[in-house]
């Protein structure tokens, strides 16, 4: 007996010391970049092994809480935070926090209904009316007219949402909100809405899940989710008229017009730009970063971990469908870099 | 000095004859203050969770009083919280578990207490205590697996086509919903009903059951009209626990409910559960007013299972010691 | 015999029998959720399971090794907070305690327990990781610990109290202090039930998941010492029975089996242990 409570003793004391010298870094927050943050964090860590950067995807809105209440190092949301959560930021640190653009990406429509495997054309009144309610039935003309040679059934139509905090839903309700007055005024944009109508999915993980065991089911989600795991995914109508399928190319064209004219706090929204080959649902997704660190180590490690990001890591975004960063907003990240102290 | 008694307390022989001084040299008083620290400590935890869940709440409280269990918008951005759906969702699953568990749950505990001899009895209340080990999270995820396809693909449309004319089965069948929230929960809390009624069926006195069939009742009306009146209470208390397991579960519930904030007549329709939405949303719960809403959401979860536990406890009691007493005519 | 006779004997051969039923149909619900847990984790299950950390999403051929030992550490963690408060309180109840005293203790044992999880986790958030400002496996194992205090307490106290007084009078009279006479006669010949007491707390907490989200966390890595965040199995199969990949909920049924597996292995120790009996004196 005593010579078991040894060895248990031993082992606690061993698990507090073994891992000591690793410097661990705790982030949180949007499900949308989750597989490519989860593939830099995994390839940093073997190029750095002293860091373990440990991200865990809860969701914009939760990234945004836990880093304000400073229970996680740093968060990450595609929708940025607003002036009233920056406010809230800084009355609580005393230093403002900064956004930092990591890769662009798409929120796409992805639907599961049974005999239909082509990309379907969306209008953005098409869309708009699904998530109100107002469009129940799949073979709506509000669908079938633009989607002239596919056999829609007249099934009813599953929506399905975030339940949780989503800048995933920031995007998609900032899209819905740009192209229809009544939305906005009725659900407005946000990362967590009061929705009309659907099933609420956790993460975009959980949404994607959702769509893919539901028949009948539409919903939003980030592009590499859907083509991960083979779920059709539809073309958004931009403003120029034209349907856009979201890639790597529309991504990049819907950036392009504000990659120039990005504001020092690189807040910004490409939402419905202008241009014939943009898509018009795509958004950057950023890094949360206090502007501050009382841990000098941990400091240094996140500013490596940027550079890293910056450079080297833009390399693994394509293959996960992630467009690069533009080459403007990456200088201009470069330098904000110095501003953590 | 006094001599002990040999009648004494259950807690053993009251050691207050021997002088201070002695008992605190065997070290009994520091024997007796550490151990009253522990079991002070869990007092003092108890306390402290109920002051944190009112003082945590205190912002919503105050904004809304008791118009947040009269509306049902839960909005974050417009920072309007009511709590409506929830506890509809919450009440809605509990009851849909209830009215699957209970007569089932009884029917086993009869068959276990009555009929069975008593190493079969035993035997299958040992499986039966193991089913109510198993894991929240474990039944989430046969729920997720197993029975949303089987009520999305078989029972929902059947039930549609049969009693669809009731609102109760209208609508799009999901799969997910407060109908398979209630079913996972039935599976759920069903062994809870069973032990605890077998065991108070089991503390009937024989001779209700011999006065009955001495008076020619047949074994069925025997049990039914006799034993299990004369065990209601208790019978009646393991269905308020199981219904105080049902409503705090959270895991299962969330996987299967559909996590959606609405009240709606369809059992077909996706809801939302008290537990579900406090696990959902606190960890992203911008702004005060959020947090306290989930948090004010939590005491009224702690208020309902509180007293339903309160009120089993007293019917399960009472039954026992009618049982164990004056049973006799 | 009367037909209305015929009638009674009938009804009350057919509901017996639906009794029947609804026993089997208890039982075979457990036995299903065996086999089914068996047959989808059991070709799941392999040596990168216990071995390997998660790889990125998308990827295959991760395991849950960080999992399996963040559980542990949890459960290491609780069982100390657990174990002793609810061991000496129930020493305290059964032995030194007054009326009114005991009442309190009790009442306030049994609140706690009735408590649901998810409340719990709020309880611990509050107290542990926002002071911290930091999700760890302290505030984990503390939110586990205050859940496994109530059961430990509550049946170790019956277990004291079903000591024989023969025994304790005996050990006075041979001139033991009470704290002796506790320690050396009561503890050792109550040890079955206590110990079942502990082994069944402990189960109950090993399952609990709502209670980790927002204290233990999640990490993709190892966790270093006891301050920082944890994966844990429970956490674990929540997170990946709801994502859509396949290797996920391949992992998910692996691991459920795991859990399921250790928790009812426990209950069974247990109610052995028990059922070899309480040690009591020959008369």
């Amino acid at each position: 007996m005593k010579r078991i409570t040894g060895m248990l003793l031993v082992v606690v004391g061993l698990a507090g010391v073994l891992w000591a010298d690793t410097l661990a870094i705790n982030g949180a927050g949007a499900s949308f970049p989750n597989p490519i943050y989860t593939k830099w964090f995994s390839e940093y860590g073997k190029k750095n092994p002293s860091v373990q950067i440990n991200y865990q995807s809860v969701g914009s809105g939760a990234g945004i809480k836990q880093v304000t209440d400073g229970t996680v190092d740093f968060g990450a949301s595609d929708g940025p935070m607003n002036d009233e959560q920056l406010k809230a930021f800084q009355d609580k640190h005393g230093f403002p926090i900064l956004h930092f653009p990591t890769v662009l990406g798409a929120a796409v429509p992805t639907y599961n209904i049974p005999g239909v495997t082509v990309a379907l054309n969306f209008t953005p009144e098409a869309l708009v009316g699904i998530y109100l309610g107002k469009i129940t039935k799949w073979n709506d003309p509000a669908i079938a007219d633009v989607n002239k040679g596919v056999s829609l059934p007249a099934n009813d139509i599953v929506v399905v949402h975030r339940s949780d905090g989503s800048g995933t839903t920031f995007i998609w309700t900032d899209y819905l909100s740009q192209v229809s007055p009544e939305w906005k005024r009725k659900v407005a944009s946000g990362t967590s809405v009061n929705w009309p109508v659907g099933l609420g999915g956790k993460g975009s993980e959980g949404v994607t899940g959702q769509v893919k065991n539901t028949p009948n089911s539409i919903g939003y989600v980030e592009l590499i989710y859907a083509v991960a795991n083979n779920i059709p995914y539809g073309n958004v109508k931009n403003s120029s008229g034209v349907f856009v399928k979201a890639d790597l190319a529309s991504v990049s064209a819907a950036a392009a017009g504000k990659a120039k004219t990005m504001p020092d706090d690189f807040r910004v929204s490409i939402i419905n730009p202008p241009g014939k080959t943009a898509y018009p649902i795509a958004s950057f997704t950023w890094l949360l970063i206090p502007s501050k660190f009382s841990d000098a180590a941990k400091r240094d490690a996140i500013k490596g971990f940027l550079k890293w990001m910056l450079t080297d890591g833009q390399s693994y975004a394509e293959s996960l469908s992630y467009a690069k960063l533009p080459k403007e907003v990456v200088a201009k990240e470069t330098k904000a870099i110095n501003s953590i102290q | 000095m006094a001599t002990t008694t040999t009648t004494v307390p259950s807690a053993g022989p009251v050691a207050g004859s021997r002088s201070f001084l002695s008992r605190l040299r065997d070290g009994d008083e520091i024997a007796r203050l550490v151990t009253f620290l522990f079991a002070a400590s869990v007092v003092l935890l108890t306390l402290l969770l109920v002051f944190e869940l009112w003082q945590g709440s205190a912002l919503p409280r105050h904004k809304f009083g008791f118009n947040f269990f009269r509306t049902s918008v839960w909005d974050p951005i417009f920072d309007q919280f009511g709590a409506l759906p929830f506890i509809y969702g919450t009440l809605v699953t509990a009851t849909v578990s209830l009215l699957l568990a209970v007569p089932l749950g009884i029917g086993a505990a009869i068959f276990l207490a009555e009929l069975a001899p008593a190493r079969i009895s035993d035997t299958l209340e040992f499986f039966i205590d193991l089913l109510a080990a198993v894991p929240s999270v474990i039944y989430g995820l046969l729920g997720v697996f197993i029975v949303v396809p089987l009520m999305r693909d078989y029972v929902q449309p059947a039930l549609k086509n049969t009693l669809g004319f009731l609102p109760l089965f209208t609508g799009p069948t999901y799969g997910l919903g407060f109908l398979t929230a209630g079913v996972v929960l039935a599976i759920m809390v069903i062994p809870y009903i069973i032990s605890v009624s077998r065991e108070v069926l089991l503390s009937v006195p024989r001779d209700q059951r011999e006065a009955a069939l001495a008076l020619g009742a047949t074994r069925w009306e025997s049990t039914w009209k006799v034993v299990v009146p004369f065990a209601r209470g208790g019978i009646l208390g393991s269905i308020f626990l199981a219904l105080a397991r049902a409503l705090g579960e959270t895991m299962a519930v969330t996987m299967v409910i559909g996590n959606t904030p609405i009240i709606s007549s369809s059992l077909f329709a996706p809801g939302y559960s008290i537990a579900a939405v406090i696990a959902n949303e606190f960890t992203e719960a911008t702004g005060a007013l959020y947090t306290e809403a989930l948090i004010e959401l939590g005491l009224v979860l702690f208020i309902l299972t509180f007293i339903l536990n309160g009120l089993a406890r007293l019917l399960i009691v009472a039954t026992s010691q009618r049982g164990g007493g004056t049973g006799h005519a | 015999m009367s037909p209305r006779l015929r009638w009674r004997k009938f009804v009350s051969g057919f509901m017996l029998t639906m009794t029947g039923v609804c026993a089997l149909v208890a039982v075979s619900v457990l036995f299903f959720i065996l086999g089914y847990l068996v047959y989808h984790g059991g070709t799941s299950m392999s040596w990168s399971f216990f071995t390997k950390l998660p790889v990125p999403v998308g990827e295959t051929g991760g395991g849950m090794a960080n999992a399996i030992v963040g559980s542990a550490k949890l459960l290491f963690l609780a069982s100390l907070i657990g174990v002793p408060i609810g061991f000496f309180g129930a020493i305290y109840l059964a032995e030194f305690s007054g009326g009114t005293t005991a009442f309190v203790v009790r009442y306030a044992a049994d609140l706690l327990n009735g408590v649901p999880s998810i409340v719990i986790g709020i309880f611990a958030y509050s107290l542990v990781v926002l002071p911290f400002k930091q999700f760890s496996t302290l505030a984990g194992g503390c939110a586990l610990g205050v859940m496994m205090i109530p059961i430990t307490l509550r049946s170790t106290e019956e277990f004291l109290r079903a000591v024989p007084n023969a025994l304790r009078e005996a050990a006075m009279a041979l001139g033991a202090s009470k704290w002796k006479m506790i320690a050396t006669v009561i503890v050792p010949a109550a040890y079955r039930g206590i110990l079942t007491a502990i082994l069944l707390a402990f189960a109950r907490v090993a399952g609990e998941t709502a209670p980790l989200l927002f204290t233990a966390f999640g990490n993709e890595f190892w966790s270093p010492g006891w301050n920082q965040p944890t994966a844990s199995l429970p956490a674990m199969i929540y997170k990946y029975a709801i994502a859509p990949y396949d290797d996920w909920h391949r992992q998910a049924w692996a691991a459920g089996l795991v859990l399921l597996g250790l928790i009812l292995i426990i209950n069974i120790v247990a109610r052995a242990v028990l059922s070899r009996g309480i040690a009591v004196p020959r008369s």
